[in-house]
């Protein structure tokens, strides 16, 4: 768990790892988006991805998916890990609220009557508007939407590419609730956020990333009081990393 | 003077008119069905998938959608011909053989269509559809769902390519009177006549079709759209 030496894995619980990346790296042509990437992600609290703007966050989660190939490296997965994707912009199918839902079970093979998507909606708190069209929903109601299609899944691991970036605080509580509530029920969950006041309330672990590297890696109480890079400090107090 | 004949016999539901109305309707509307149960698949496939040769099949198929009307009646003529592949079925100069040529004229134009339809929505869906695993014919099915409403505009261009058409139907159905004569040909045939009387009420009759289909379809489009968002 080191990389280029800067990270250091501190005594983060790898105990029961659901994925693992060994050198990862990735290119668009001549430019590298990330960097030598070794990363063992395991069960338990969430694991948060933080880091300025082009560090390669959302890369990496999309590398944890396997929706990005990586061009160096590789990526495992616990064999029986079942994954889902919550993107930062989710795109609703143009069906309603409950069709949506019944569409992530049948792709999933679960079973899709609609009383099954009512459960997911009810666990997101939507089945006010199961009837309504996805695409007439607001933001926070459509990531939430997006959240219960993802369930549809059954994932034990649940990636999170800033789902409230666009939110108010209401519709950010109220998708962090549906997070938080996630995790205690044993997915894992690996979430991208620039929210500060996000990561100190959900992360168990934070993965810093700079520049396409992995810069540092620690408990989340670690992180936020004892940063142990340069980098990280100056992210935490405020100042512009690039 | 022709004008007012004309209305009258719009108006007067002069038998013959109506029996070529009706089966233009039928030819038109049978080749509008057959051509979207192969264009719209097949353009999705196109959409969807990556194949050598391609570039090159997306190329004729855009291409294909300009094709000479008199051409492919000539070339479903040779095919259904007593001496040709498909002679031993005896289509020539019947409904049925009118209703493959406009087939033929029309799947070209909804396969293309549909192809760059569906391709655009692929940019849009692709990262939900691949994190969800959505198998590959369910995709197609998706998207093709997700696009009704651009289909059904894809569908009415040809519906109107094939209402309008005429030399395709002239060659295979040979528009014999009471069993292959529709609205297109017998426009042509009484004007040729002098007949303008006719050929004024069943261009009138054409065009408000037309009209019709897509005020209907436009109609239901958006009904849909405010209720399926």
């Amino acid at each position: 768990m080191r990389g280029d030496g800067l990270l250091d894995s501190g005594d983060i619980a790898t105990d029961r790892p659901v994925l693992a990346l060994e050198r990862v790296g990735v290119r668009a042509g001549d430019t590298a988006i990330l960097s030598n990437i070794d990363l063992v992600i395991g069960a338990g609290r969430p694991t948060v991805l933080m880091g300025p703007n082009g560090s390669g966050k959302t890369t990496l989660l999309r590398v944890m998916m396997g929706l990005t190939a990586a061009n160096e490296g590789r990526v495992d997965a616990a064999n029986t890990a079942r994954r889902a994707f919550v993107f930062q912009k989710p795109v609703m199918l143009k069906r309603t609220a409950r069709d949506n839902v019944v569409f992530a079970l049948q792709a999933a093979g679960r079973i899709s009557t609609p009383a099954h998507a009512m459960a997911l909606l009810g666990r997101v708190g939507l089945s006010a508007l199961a009837d309504r069209p996805a695409r007439r929903l607001s933001g926070g109601e459509q990531q939430r939407l997006a959240l219960a299609r993802a369930l549809a899944r059954k994932p034990d691991i649940l990636f999170l590419d800033e789902p409230t970036a666009s939110l108010d605080p209401a519709q950010t509580k109220a998708v962090e609730d549906i997070v938080a509530d996630v995790a205690a029920s044993g997915v894992k969950v690996v979430m991208a956020t620039h929210d500060l006041g996000q990561a100190r309330r959900l992360a168990g672990d934070v993965v810093f990333l700079v520049r396409g590297r992995l810069v540092e890696r620690s408990p989340a109480e670690t992180f936020f009081s004892q940063p142990r890079t340069v980098e990280a400090r100056r992210f935490l107090a405020g100042d512009l990393v690039i | 003077m022709d004008g007012a004949s004309a209305l009258s016999l719009v108006f007067s539901g002069d038998p013959t008119l109506y029996a070529i109305v009706q089966l233009s309707l039928i030819v038109t509307l049978s080749a509008v069905a057959l051509a979207a149960i192969v264009g719209l698949p097949l353009g999705a496939l196109v959409a969807l998938t990556r194949f050598p040769g391609r570039s090159a099949v997306i190329v004729v198929l855009n291409a294909m959608m300009g094709l000479p009307p008199v051409v492919v009646g000539l070339i479903v003529f040779l095919a259904l011909s007593r001496s040709g592949p498909l002679g031993a079925l005896g289509l020539l100069f019947t409904p049925q053989a009118m209703i493959i040529a406009q087939a033929v004229l029309i799947a070209p134009i909804i396969a293309a269509l549909t192809r760059q339809v569906i391709e655009d929505l692929w940019a849009e869906y692709r990262d939900e559809l691949t994190a969800m695993e959505v198998s590959a014919a369910a995709r197609v099915q998706a998207l093709l769902w997700e696009a009704r409403f651009s289909l059904v505009a894809i569908l009415l261009a040809g519906f109107g390519r094939a209402a309008a058409e005429v030399g395709a139907v002239m060659i295979v159905g040979g528009n014999i009177a009471g069993h292959t004569r529709v609205m297109t040909t017998t426009i042509a045939l009484e004007t040729s006549k002098g007949n303008l009387a006719l050929a004024i009420g069943l261009g009138l009759v054409l065009i408000t079709i037309i009209l019709g289909v897509n005020t209907l379809a436009w109609g239901v489009r958006h009904w849909a759209e405010r209720h399926a968002g």
